[in-house]
């Protein structure tokens, strides 16, 4: 089973597609920063791109940092959407649970498929932003925002970790999205549905007014992958990130379950 | 005899609405079931509860010999099915899709997977286009294909929901005469149509839903029993009107230029049409009237129209 859903993700053009363009992304902004030789002062513009024009190093990390806040949750919202939603609309969904497959079988493997979709594309995204940046701006020797330097195996695992908890949110975004799939049998109103609860966390962290919700939001954290390039690391917000992160993946997966394994499948 | 699908009380509600309502289905293993209703009758939830992708509110299931849903993955194996139309990956070829569908779920070996979905691909007649991508395919190959599906290892009960949809009388005919192999080799087949004619060609048994309640369950021969009622065509109409006047329990129904309906109440056509002989009149025809399913399905669900004269 989980080799079928594997071959239907690799043989839809739309996968190469989305993890072609989020890969584009950082390329462009790489491109634009190599001929135009204007960066964001220090500071300002997103994490790390400041420091990314002497020193190619870090363009990995700033790549994830550019694509994470709206892109790369997007794509994913699209795939974890189209999950349950995509094969009730293609009329698919009853074939597959007559042929049978059982209810939770196939939604553990589509959650597992769209782990191997985030991934693919956290790491395709990294690995072009290391061959870029490297290309670009060369490999030197790293200076941590504290100031110091990060040696390069140490550069390593840091973008390492920053790969897994960069996928571990994205987990967060796919768990909600495969909840709103099984909820309709829209895929374009199951990713809106996890799009809005993203969005809604978003603009929640940004208000004063949500002060006491805020480290409670799914998107908090996300953004706290930064203090590994920090020395020393600083783990506090990492940490936090990972656990919010898994109460939300573990609510949202058992609501998904919950509703799916319960559900009339009328498409 | 076994029964391949048997429901008791079978009742589905969807909020307030009662969709289905204590429905007793019977199919016999080796029957070609005809099962009927005009649209929004139930039958399609009745369709779904039968293979686990509704649940009843109420009311027990045996498929094949045991409890749906619970057995499902014990029992669907062995059941083929097309619900609503056949559906696939558009992007993939045929063959793909139903090696795809083939792998997804238990039964069928790896080894022989090739073979089999060509075979059932021959088997439907699509052997010549089995490599376009499906949405090049036109509705009839489609439903042809989605027949393939369901008959991709050799399922012991297949529930086919209008299996001839879309396909033009020659392709009827040969998914006809595909069901009646079928039914020869051994297998059941449920039949869920709104082609009356179709279901009276070629099924053993129906049943009739209406409004969500088993108005009829019975061989298509019962259902289509005689009227009790003889059309008599002769030139002698008035000959023929003023004898069967002379024979206690016959009336003349209707009289129509040189056609007569006669009421029979017990009295043999055979008996009829001596007298008729013996009385010097020249019959031309005499046919014992029977119902058409479609008369019998109008009658059962309310809608008869009066034939106009």
């Amino acid at each position: 089973m989980l080799l079928v859903e594997l071959r239907k993700l690799v043989t839809r053009p739309r996968t190469w597609v989305s993890i072609a363009l989020l890969a584009g992304l950082p390329t462009l902004v790489a491109v634009l920063l190599k001929v135009t030789g204007v960066g964001p002062r220090p500071g300002q513009g997103p994490a790390f791109l400041s420091q990314v024009l002497n020193n190619g190093t870090l363009f990995p990390a700033a790549a994830l940092a550019l694509v994470l806040p709206v892109f790369l949750p997007v794509a994913v919202s699209v795939v974890a959407g189209d999950a349950i939603a995509g094969e009730a609309s293609a009329g698919t969904l009853r074939y597959l649970l007559v042929r049978p497959v059982g209810r939770t079988r196939l939604l553990v493997v589509k959650l597992a498929v769209t782990m191997v979709f985030v991934f693919l594309a956290v790491l395709v995204v990294a690995a072009t932003a290391f061959a870029v940046g490297a290309t670009l701006f060369g490999i030197e020797p790293l200076p941590s925002i504290s100031g110091q330097t990060i040696a390069a195996q140490d550069a390593t695992w840091r973008t390492a970790v920053t790969v897994t908890y960069v996928a571990w949110s994205m987990l967060g975004v796919a768990a909600i999205g495969l909840f709103t799939s099984t909820v309709t049998d829209s895929p374009l109103a199951a990713a809106l549905g996890a799009l809005a609860a993203l969005v809604t966390s978003q603009v929640l962290d940004l208000l004063d007014a949500a002060a006491a919700a805020k480290p409670y939001l799914p998107t908090h954290y996300w953004l706290a992958f930064v203090d590994l390039f920090r020395t020393p690391v600083l783990w506090h917000d990492i940490t936090r990130g990972f656990a919010i992160q898994g109460v939300y993946i573990l609510v949202f997966l058992g609501a998904a379950w919950a509703n799916f394994a319960t559900k009339d499948v009328t498409s | 005899m076994t029964l391949a699908i048997a429901t008791e009380g079978l009742t589905k509600r969807y909020g307030r609405v009662v969709a289905v309502k204590d429905v007793d289905l019977e199919v016999h293993e080796g029957d070609l079931f005809g099962f009927l209703g005009p649209n929004g009758s139930g039958k399609t939830s009745t369709v779904r509860m039968l293979l686990g992708l509704v649940f009843a509110t109420s009311g027990r299931i045996e498929v094949l010999g045991q409890a749906m849903p619970r057995a499902a993955g014990a029992v669907l194996p062995w059941v083929g099915s097309l619900v609503e139309g056949p559906a696939f990956y558009p992007h993939l070829s045929g063959r793909a899709n139903l090696a795809l569908m083939d792998q997804a779920g238990p039964g069928g070996s790896r080894h022989d997977r090739r073979d089999r979905v060509g075979e059932a691909i021959e088997r439907v007649g699509l052997a010549g286009v089995g490599r376009r991508p499906v949405k090049a395919y036109s509705s009839g190959m489609r439903q042809r294909l989605g027949l393939a599906a369901a008959l991709l290892r050799a399922p012991r009960l297949l529930v086919l929901d209008e299996p001839t949809n879309g396909l033009d009388p020659q392709g009827m005919r040969e998914i006809r005469d595909l069901l009646a192999e079928l039914v020869r080799d051994g297998a059941t087949v449920f039949l869920s149509s709104h082609l009356l004619a179709e279901v009276e060609m070629i099924c053993s048994r129906a049943a009739i839903v209406h409004q969500g309640r088993l108005v009829a369950q019975a061989p298509v021969a019962d259902l289509l029993a005689p009227t009790g009622r003889v059309l008599v065509a002769t030139p002698d109409t008035d000959a023929a009107a003023e004898l069967a006047a002379t024979v206690p329990g016959l009336r003349i129904d209707q009289r129509r230029d040189d056609r007569l309906l006669v009421h029979l109440d017990g009295v043999s056509p055979e008996l009829l049409n001596r007298r008729l002989v013996e009385g010097g009149v020249r019959v031309r025809e005499l046919v014992v009237e029977r119902p058409t399913l479609e008369d019998v399905f109008l009658e059962l669900t309310g809608e008869a129209r009066h034939a106009p004269g």
